[in-house]
């Protein structure tokens, strides 16, 4: 076993030294000698050492304070303290101050050699862990936010800032917008990035549901609470809790999650249990909840509380220079997973793709780009591969009123299926009487 | 001759029971192997505190009283051996030296509470002399799990590997071989 990991022998006695390095030896580790504190400093300043067998009994600096000076230079050290004086108190001192173990002379030799190959165990561990860390980082920095416009440049400069800090967080943009990416960057970037941010969808759950997706339940605390089940804000403890949707939470459950960020604890539902909890709270919301407020839908103590540094994320229509970068990024990104040749999009495609106001913002340009990647043929993205077909008609009827937004999307479903009728009626969810009474109603005609 | 592996017998066991041990040394380091009878102040290595005998000390006596003659030689003994550090060892070896020494002490059954088995004495014996002999030739301890140079601290780990050593670990003897032929000239 040619080993490549390197012990330090600190003793006083040059028997043990001897006897520890000969054992060693001949599983191939790489040996240093010390005889007292300052030799083994200086071989602590000329190399690196895996792991360091301290002896606590040494004339002038003990092992104990040895131990401080190590650590000085070499934070990560993994020492374990041999003596021949046992005594429970410098054994529970040398742990407290981090040392890996602490055995007695003479040791059993199954035991040093177990104690050795797992304090290795562990620093390797310890030593991949962080380079995982480190590679999550990085993977990290590179995430899904797209865009070189300026209000995208100053939402990146206000990520930045808000991440370092433990402050509330509110995220408004309109749907699609990437609100929850802007969520995950900002966990990814702070201090609590090995923790989890744990997401909850306010907007898709019941009352009830949500109370107990967020708060848990004990066993029995409702019908079909078969067993104990931990809430969203417990998992959360240590990172960061996502409430997307958040302007959806009715009155009591807003209560309820007031009386939590005020406290830092809760109890589940059925529960008598106070749990103390530590995480950030970032929300996000497509509501005007100023208007909520007004119309007494939601409490303006909790919105104080939430809304304490706010990230507007701009609709796409707002930022136009970014649609080519972020419909050449999704073209390349599912170029990748499809498997497919195609390597562009051509510069008409690209002009609708531009012109288009983008109702659903990034996730609707997403989808176009994706069923584009699915219908065009290599080498590029054409016109006719996108999902729909811009006419200055459509753009001059768009007044917003919902006969507009009707006729606009009767038209569109019927291009889309090539003004087949039994199709569009049955993709519009209406019998075909219905849709030819639309057609005639807006005067709607096939090419026009 | 100055490459034969000496098998030094200071303990109780006969030498025909030994005499079996030198076959195998001899196949494993390519040297022929001789089975010697030998004495050895034991005395003077004992610890009355830890009544254990310091095998470091014995090695010294050893390597001192063969003087300069050639080759490697280990030395069998009876009593209970212990490096100052450990609670106990097999055997110690000079690594990459001359001499190493061996105790029957803990190989015995009858020191586990168990009833005698010579055979199985002289088993365990033969792989911790090809053991301790491998340092000698500057093999470090093996993962493989059958293979005698892994690291035993319990007897049943000896029960469990071979008296052969891997295909890698006999490599490295070859190679010390080879390199040992080309040093003396033996193989220029």
């Amino acid at each position: 076993m040619n080993n490549k990991n390197s012990l330090l022998i600190v003793d006083d006695e040059a028997i043990v030294r001897d006897s520890l390095s000969k054992w060693f030896r001949e599983d191939g580790y790489t040996i240093g000698l010390a005889e007292n504190a300052a030799a083994a400093l200086r071989q602590l300043q000329a190399g690196h050492w895996d792991v360091i067998l301290l002896d606590i009994k040494m004339p002038g600096m003990d092992g104990m304070e040895l131990q401080q000076r190590i650590r000085e230079i070499e934070p990560s050290a993994t020492i374990i303290f041999i003596t021949a004086h046992a005594s429970v108190d410098t054994a529970v001192q040398a742990l407290k101050n981090g040392a890996f173990d602490y055995v007695t002379k003479p040791i059993d030799p199954d035991h040093l050699s177990h104690l050795v190959a797992n304090a290795l165990k562990q620093r390797a561990l310890s030593n991949e862990n962080l380079q995982l860390k480190e590679r999550f980082t990085e993977f990290f920095k590179g995430d899904e936010i797209i865009g070189d416009s300026p209000q995208m440049k100053k939402v990146f400069d206000l990520i930045q800032t808000v991440a370092a800090t433990d402050t509330t967080v509110m995220i408004r943009g309109e749907s699609g917008s990437g609100k929850e990416l802007i969520a995950r960057a900002i966990h990814s970037n702070s201090q609590r990035k090995y923790f989890p941010i744990v997401t909850v969808n306010c907007g898709a759950l019941a009352e009830g549901i949500l109370e107990s997706e967020l708060f848990g339940h004990e066993r029995g605390a409702f019908t079909g609470a078969q067993y104990r089940r931990k809430g969203k804000i417990e998992l959360s403890d240590g990172g960061t809790l996502f409430l997307d949707e958040v302007g959806n939470i009715d009155m009591k459950t807003q209560m309820d999650l007031l009386r939590v960020l005020e406290t830092k604890q809760f109890t589940r539902v059925g529960g008598n249990d106070i749990i103390k909890v530590d995480f950030r709270i970032i929300c996000a919301t497509n509501k005007d909840i100023e208007k909520a407020i007004t119309d007494g839908s939601f409490r303006e103590d909790l919105y104080y509380r939430l809304n304490v540094f706010t990230i507007v994320v701009p609709p796409i229509r707002e930022r136009k220079t970014d649609i080519p970068i972020l419909a050449n990024y999704f073209m390349r990104k599912y170029a990748q997973t499809m498997g497919r040749a195609i390597t562009g999009i051509s510069p008409d495609a690209m002009d609708v793709l531009v012109r288009y106001d983008w109702p659903g913002n990034v996730r609707e340009l997403e989808n176009a780009i994706e069923r584009a990647m699915v219908v065009g043929k290599p080498p590029a993205i054409q016109m006719d591969d996108l999902p729909f077909q811009l006419t200055e008609k459509k753009k001059k009827s768009r007044t917003g009123s919902l006969s507009d937004m009707e006729r606009d999307h009767i038209e569109g479903i019927l291009e889309q299926n090539n003004w087949n009728i039994s199709r569009s009626a049955e993709v519009l969810q209406i019998d075909r009487v219905t849709l030819y009474n639309k057609i005639g109603k807006y005067g709607l005609k096939k090419g026009s | 001759m100055t490459n034969a592996i000496h098998i030094l017998n200071a303990s109780v066991l006969a030498a025909v029971d030994l005499m079996t041990i030198v076959r195998p040394v001899t196949d494993v380091f390519g040297h022929p192997a001789e089975l010697e009878p030998a004495s050895l102040n034991v005395a003077m290595a004992y610890d009355n505190t830890r009544r254990q005998y310091n095998s470091t000390a014995l090695l010294a006596q050893i390597l001192k009283r063969r003087g300069t003659s050639g080759g490697k030689s280990i030395t069998v003994v009876d009593v209970d051996l212990y490096i100052p550090v450990l609670t106990f060892v097999f055997g110690e070896a000079q690594f990459s030296g001359e001499a190493a020494i061996v105790s029957t002490h803990r190989l015995r059954n009858q020191f586990y509470g168990m009833p005698r088995n010579d055979g199985l004495l002289v088993g365990r014996l033969s792989k911790e002399i090809i053991h301790e002999l491998g340092h000698t030739f500057g093999l470090y301890h093996c993962r493989q799990f059958e293979c005698v140079m892994r690291s035993s601290t319990y007897v049943e780990e000896i029960d469990l590997k071979h008296a052969v050593p891997c295909p890698a670990c006999q490599d490295m003897i070859r190679k010390q071989n080879n390199t040992q032929e080309y040093l003396t000239g033996k193989n220029p």
